[in-house]
């Protein structure tokens, strides 16, 4: 009988563009091509650019509550771009930016935003489930797509988004244990940006890392700058690999930060410092991108202000195709319960209509 | 009837405050917690941040992080180890942010601490009060505009309490405190700052179990609960010149004390039900249940149900149709008058 060493772990950390455009050349992802990285850039000031808009309609009352993503470009981008056509993305409610590079047309996003629930609708051949609102709900949905995939056998890789606050629900947990088990084609992305409203991820864990959760999983975890899109993009896209060719899940966790409030109903003044927040600033993750861009000598000043231009022009017109449709028909609250709307609600329908008259 | 002059008269105010209903459940947190060192609060947001409504704002700076404990987002565990301290000898109040997010704790609420006092037969109770903002009216997203009540009204050994209006959250809120079983206190959004009420200063409860005659009247009886009762006040203002209703506030919807809507029923005879929650099995069922088996030969008209459609409550383009308004109330209380 002894004492022996039974395990060894170790937890991978990536980081490439650092935050004063130093780049480690050697670890720059070999399937990018100059136009990979103005596409990812140019998604990036899309999302920033419709999260910037967004907020702005919801101060005037045109949007409902809104949960910014300031600060998460680079992560959500980065993640997202790995993914192939024929894969599905799950995303949660920070997202919007994800839903509309996966091809969630904008104008339908805005409408949903409004509170307009036909804006909802993803249309066939976007494969991007609709937004899940309770925290960490999505992943096991996620789990259950992959797991079809896995049967199938049809090469689709599934990727999850969700939080820091999430990680600490029941879901997060049985979804990867589950993954684990089954060997399921999926990517766990956890976009760990400091702050589950006012809790802190001090607060919300003990260990150092949300990525080491993989390894009593069976499965890879890997820590990531998540303000650093090329690393970003390195690790989903092995991640995504992985799962597509061998069925190995993966977590992934993005260090990142919500520079703005958890939704436009908060304020975060109440719970963090100016100083902590202005740190975070620094590390934008679009400056550093367009810092990478300018110094391959594909980008400049003038492209930067154009681009900028065009997506505000582009948004703007989105937003204003949403507020163009006709309000919804009392119908549409009762239409989509069932596959027959069953008498029942038929006739709940005629009383609210008659009641209205 | 009797119990609710008696009830007032137990209180008879003093000094008193002008208050919101936030106010007035913080102010009633806050009584219980310097009365009683075994109150404590969980939940998410609840300390730095004072809950995303505000109800617990100032309460950690005074208690401190023992007794205000922002908790890591785990519905289920924050309700399953409210049951463990309670065991243990606290009183917790658990906050969930919000009515949508009570489901991740279903199991914990509906298997295990409705249930602890009757599986330890009586060895263990569990003076637990789980609060949610509920009920929409407020513009928001999904999930954060549920009425949930019937699931839990419907589940033996909960106490379900609805306040309608600040001082009845006050009071409601301390007995529940003081309530040796779990309660389920939901608390309507859409009335948190909306209006606000004289608060008394000094010791005030409000009995857990007896509706609330909010209005008295001959014609017909509207009885409804949380975010509804001013929503029937003002259609009843609306009908001032050709009926009077009186206005029922079933402010404990289980274990409920039919009294006062049994005796309303039986006076006017005539009885609508108003909630926001689908109609299907929701509590409107419940009193017409009960009317029928207590109060039938009184009726001179049948029970109508004026409630939300049998659908989920719609983001906010559709959510005014949903909900029960003055329009539907008035028109629903004339068609009752032709019996």
């Amino acid at each position: 009988m002894a004492i022996t060493r039974f395990c060894d772990f170790e937890v991978e950390s990536i980081s490439i563009l650092a935050e004063n455009g130093d780049v480690d050349t050697g670890l720059l992802p070999a399937d990018l091509s100059e136009d990979g990285y103005l596409g990812i850039y140019r998604h990036m000031l899309v999302t920033r650019i419709f999260d910037e808009v967004a907020i702005s309609l919801q101060r005037e009352g045109r949007l409902m509550t809104y949960p910014p993503c300031l600060g998460q470009e680079g992560a959500i981008v980065g993640a997202s771009y790995a993914l192939q056509q024929q894969d599905w993305l799950f995303p949660s409610f920070r997202e919007s930016g994800a839903c509309l590079m996966r091809g969630h047309p904008m104008d339908k996003l805005f409408q949903f935003w409004s509170g307009d629930e036909r804006g909802t609708n993803v249309p066939d051949g976007v494969n991007c489930f609709t937004m899940s609102i309770p925290v960490a709900t999505q992943i096991s949905h996620a789990t259950g797509f992959a797991w079809g995939s896995r049967l199938k056998r049809d090469n689709v890789v599934t990727m999850v988004f969700f939080g820091d606050g999430a990680s600490s629900k029941g879901d997060a947990h049985e979804s990867m244990n589950f993954a684990g088990v089954y060997k399921l084609p999926i990517v766990f992305v956890c976009q760990n940006n400091q702050w589950a409203i006012s809790v802190p991820f001090s607060k919300q864990s003990a260990s150092p890392t949300i990525a080491q959760r993989a390894l009593a999983y069976g499965f890879k975890g890997v820590h990531v700058d998540g303000n650093d899109p090329i690393a970003v993009y390195k690790a989903a896209s092995e991640a995504v690999e992985r799962a597509r060719k061998e069925n190995e899940p993966t977590l992934i966790e993005l260090v990142t930060y919500r520079v703005g409030n958890h939704t436009t109903a908060d304020d975060w003044q109440r719970y963090r410092s100016r100083e902590e927040v202005a740190e975070w600033v620094k590390r934008d993750p679009v400056k550093r991108m367009k810092g990478y861009l300018v110094s391959l000598g594909i980008w400049n000043d003038k492209k930067d202000r154009q681009a900028i231009e065009e997506i505000k022009k582009e948004v703007l017109l989105a937003h204003k195709k949403s507020e163009q449709v006709e309000p919804p028909d009392i119908e549409d609250m009762f239409r989509y319960h069932y596959g027959e709307m069953p008498p029942m609600l038929q006739e709940q329908l005629d009383e609210f209509r008659g009641r209205e008259e | 009837m009797k119990e609710v002059i008696k009830t007032a008269a137990k209180n008879t105010i003093q000094g008193s405050t002008r208050g919101t209903m936030v106010q007035a459940i913080n102010m009633a947190l806050q009584r219980e917690m310097e009365r009683d060192g075994s109150v404590i609060l969980i939940g998410e947001d609840i300390g730095v941040n004072g809950g995303v409504f505000r109800v617990t704002e100032g309460l950690l700076e005074k208690f401190g992080p023992d007794r205000v404990i922002d908790t890591p987002i785990a519905e289920a565990t924050i309700v399953g180890s409210a049951l463990g301290l309670a065991v243990k000898g606290f009183r917790p109040v658990v906050e969930l942010q919000f009515d949508g997010f009570m489901f991740p704790a279903f199991e914990q609420i509906i298997a295990h601490i409705s249930r602890i006092r009757n599986r330890s037969r009586g060895r263990f109770n569990l003076p637990i009060v789980i609060r949610a903002p509920y009920g929409g009216g407020v513009k928001t997203l999904e999930h954060h505009s549920e009425s949930p009540e019937s699931y839990f009204a419907h589940t033996p050994g909960l106490k379900v309490v609805i306040p309608a209006s600040p001082k009845d959250a006050l009071g409601l809120m301390v007995s529940a405190i003081r309530d040796p079983d779990p309660v389920i206190f939901l608390e309507p959004k859409k009335v948190y700052r909306a209006m606000k009420e004289e608060l008394p200063d000094s010791e005030y409860t409000t009995p857990i179990g007896p509706s609330r005659v909010v209005l008295e009247g001959e014609d017909l009886t509207i009885i409804a609960w949380g975010a509804m009762i001013k929503t029937v006040l003002n259609a009843v203002e609306q009908l001032q010149d050709e009926l009077a209703p009186e206005v029922v506030d079933a402010r404990t919807i289980s274990p409920m004390d039919d009294t006062v809507i049994i005796n309303s029923a039986k006076k006017t005879g005539r009885v609508l039900i108003v909630h926001e929650a689908p109609k299907t099995l929701g509590f409107g069922a419940e009193c017409v249940a009960l009317i029928n088996e207590k109060a039938f030969f009184h009726l001179k008209a049948p029970i109508k149900r004026l409630t939300g459609a049998d659908t989920i409550i719609p983001l906010v383009k559709l959510e005014h149709r949903y909900m029960p308004n003055e329009k539907g109330i008035v028109y629903e209380a004339r068609k009752l008058m032709e019996h």
